[in-house]
């Protein structure tokens, strides 16, 4: 039981990184259909600017969540303005060719300036823990932390979808892009919003994985970006709660899968429930099926 | 596809007139031949030394890699991230059959080309549901399962790898199972089938209430595609001595299709030609290693942004150009 609770625990801490990252490609995609290879280095690069926060400018735990969300959505506007513009218009194949060399680039470019080498993270959290229900599970502070800023993120973005214009705007786009044009939205300014608040999502993932976990590197964005995106498809590409809860339904079957022996596996569990939802339900779990029209 | 009379009464008188000694076929096997005879010749004098026979290695397995994924993404136009794993399972057989088991070199290529068709059908089959990016995100899934169990699997070294494959891919292995790819799969292009696929490629709906059997000429192309893959695995397994699951990750995939798509989608020639270019600019990027990544990442974006459709788009050069050819072949999107 103990053991339970503690993988529950720690599941949900890593679900909620999964599904902060996943935001961000769902939502791109939904707009713009093109699957944002470099997502997940934009989640890295936001753990290294909380680093570079954290460790040279003394920053707190806020200061530097806020300070790096603010610095990735500035990094997803400019990617989306250099990169992804230019190719709107073209071949899907070519649009993400061009996602992959941009991920390659943030990747590899990074990699000149800082260096291959892990770079742990400063403790910027008490180390405090708590005994759940009166049992050994252990309950961190971090764990904490991590599921209360996603959680407040989540309304945050919700309420920013739902109860403001630019969000009607980007519901709108991703509904119809040229509809929307020809009823006065303008377009680039709202798939600008929207790699901002993807992007900025994603550095708040990165921050809060370099707080739990420690350790940073410059290549860590590729996985939990391939995970991020599955995650985004097991709820359905494109709808937002789908997503949210693809990254907690992923995290927690992943640290399950660990618990039981298969930590070796557990990247192919992954891989293995992307492909049963893909072949059982193409949509997603909460996508509903669209008719091909000839 | 459309094609004019005039073009279809070409098409079959030429299907008529099909002949293998024709004098233009008599030309391209004479040129053929020529070639190896002289790499051949040139390697035996040590003009060529061991520095460009890797390369040569290289680009070989680099061509029948992209030539084999240009059928399946190129021509039936089926969106494939995981081409990397037909290749190692190719290698893996080869590897094993030879090293392990003691096999000969042509034992071990026709089971790596055999069990690799066979998982080319195992992806084929269940990715029939599904198109475009899921297919991508499928193959991709499919070329990480593969990875994960390599890395796991004690008999075949884990993460450590395959070590001791004797070496027996030599230039004349390569050469004729590069010209064999080649010729195959634009032969294949160019018959009946080959027409099926295109017409999947250019609109699916549209082929199959002509008729076409979109489901058995997808899996076809997988399979032919992965049969490919495989003998490059074998070839790259036994000229290496030493794979390893890491070496057939996603960014192998992503590689050869980088090949296929900037020597232009649809063009067998634009494959090869592909291939050549990125391989040697990969080796010239050798020289410096912590600016490689990120210089072909620049040069990958400039790509995509003024040249999308690739360096041929989808035509093919002709070494023996007829007079008066009005070839009705769309563009693809």
């Amino acid at each position: 039981m103990e053991q339970v609770i503690q993988q529950v625990v720690n599941g949900v801490s890593l679900g909620s990184i999964y599904a902060l990252i996943a935001l961000g490609y769902t939502m791109v995609y939904g707009i713009i259909k093109l699957i944002n290879f470099a997502h997940g280095d934009i989640y890295m690069i936001g753990a290294y600017v909380g680093f570079a926060l954290t460790t040279f400018f003394n920053f707190g735990f806020f200061p530097a969540l806020i300070v790096s969300m603010l610095v990735t959505s500035i990094l997803g506007i400019i990617i989306e303005k250099v990169a992804y513009k230019p190719l709107r218009n073209s071949t899907r194949i070519a649009a993400l060719i061009t996602a992959i060399s941009v991920s390659m680039f943030l990747q590899y470019g990074l990699m000149y300036f800082v260096t291959p080498q892990t770079r742990t993270y400063p403790e910027v959290l008490p180390n405090v823990q708590l005994k759940l229900f009166g049992t050994n599970a252990v309950i961190d502070l971090k764990n904490i932390y991590i599921l209360i800023v996603t959680l407040v993120l989540m309304v945050v973005l919700q309420y920013v979808i739902h109860r403001t214009k630019v969000g009607k705007a980007m519901r709108a786009v991703a509904l119809d892009g040229d509809a929307s044009q020809l009823m006065g939205i303008d377009i680039n300014k709202t798939i600008s919003y929207t790699f901002a608040i993807g992007s900025a999502l994603a550095g708040a993932a990165g921050v809060l994985v370099g707080v739990y976990y420690n350790t940073i590197n410059p290549l860590m964005g590729s996985v939990p970006g391939l995970k991020a995106f599955i995650a985004a498809v097991i709820g359905g590409i494109g709808i937002i709660p789908g997503a949210v809860f693809g990254g907690f339904f992923l995290g927690i079957v992943e640290t399950g899968v660990s618990a039981l022996g298969g930590s070796l596996y557990k990247d192919a569990v992954a891989f293995v429930i992307l492909i049963l939802v893909l072949l059982i339900k193409p949509n997603g779990l909460f996508g509903s099926n669209q008719k091909e029209k000839v | 596809m459309v094609y004019s009379v005039v073009t279809r009464r070409r098409r079959c008188k030429e299907m008529f007139d099909m002949k293998i000694g024709t004098k233009k076929n008599m030309l391209t096997f004479g040129l053929v031949l020529a070639i190896y005879l002289v790499v051949q010749l040139l390697l035996n004098m040590g003009i060529l030394d061991s520095y460009i026979e890797i390369n040569m290695v290289i680009i070989g397995i680099n061509i029948i890699l992209a030539v084999s994924l240009n059928l399946i993404t190129g021509f039936t136009g089926q969106f494939s991230l995981g081409h990397a794993a037909f290749m190692s399972i190719g290698a893996y057989t080869s590897g094993i059959l030879t090293a392990k088991l003691g096999q000969p070199f042509i034992v071990g290529v026709i089971a790596a080309a055999l069990t690799a068709s066979m998982a080319g059908v195992i992806i084929g089959i269940p990715t029939l549901r599904l198109k475009g990016d899921y297919l991508a995100i499928a193959t991709l899934g499919f070329g990480e399962i593969v990875r994960i169990i390599g890395l796991n699997n004690d008999y075949i070294g884990g993460a450590i790898g395959l070590n001791d494959i004797p070496q027996y891919t030599n230039w004349t292995w390569l050469y004729f199972s590069v010209v064999l790819t080649i010729f195959i799969i634009s032969n294949f292009i160019k018959s009946y089938h080959g027409r099926a696929c295109i017409a999947i490629r250019e609109d699916e709906i549209a082929a199959e209430a002509m008729g076409v059997n979109t489901a058995y000429y997808k899996t076809l192309a997988f399979v032919i595609g992965a049969f490919f893959a495989g003998i490059a695995g074998a070839l790259h397994a036994n000229y290496f001595y030493f794979i390893k699951p890491d070496s057939f990750g996603f960014m192998k995939s992503i590689d050869i299709l980088v090949i296929v798509v900037f020597g232009g989608l649809g063009s067998i020639t634009g494959s090869v030609v592909g291939a050549v270019a990125l391989s040697i600019l990969s080796t010239l990027l050798q020289g410096i290693p912590e600016l490689r990544m990120v210089i072909y990442a620049v040069v990958l974006f400039l790509i995509m942004v003024y040249r999308p459709q690739g360096l041929m788009g989808d035509r093919e050069l002709k070494l023996f150009k007829k007079v008066g050819v009005v070839n009705g072949n769309a563009s693809s999107k």
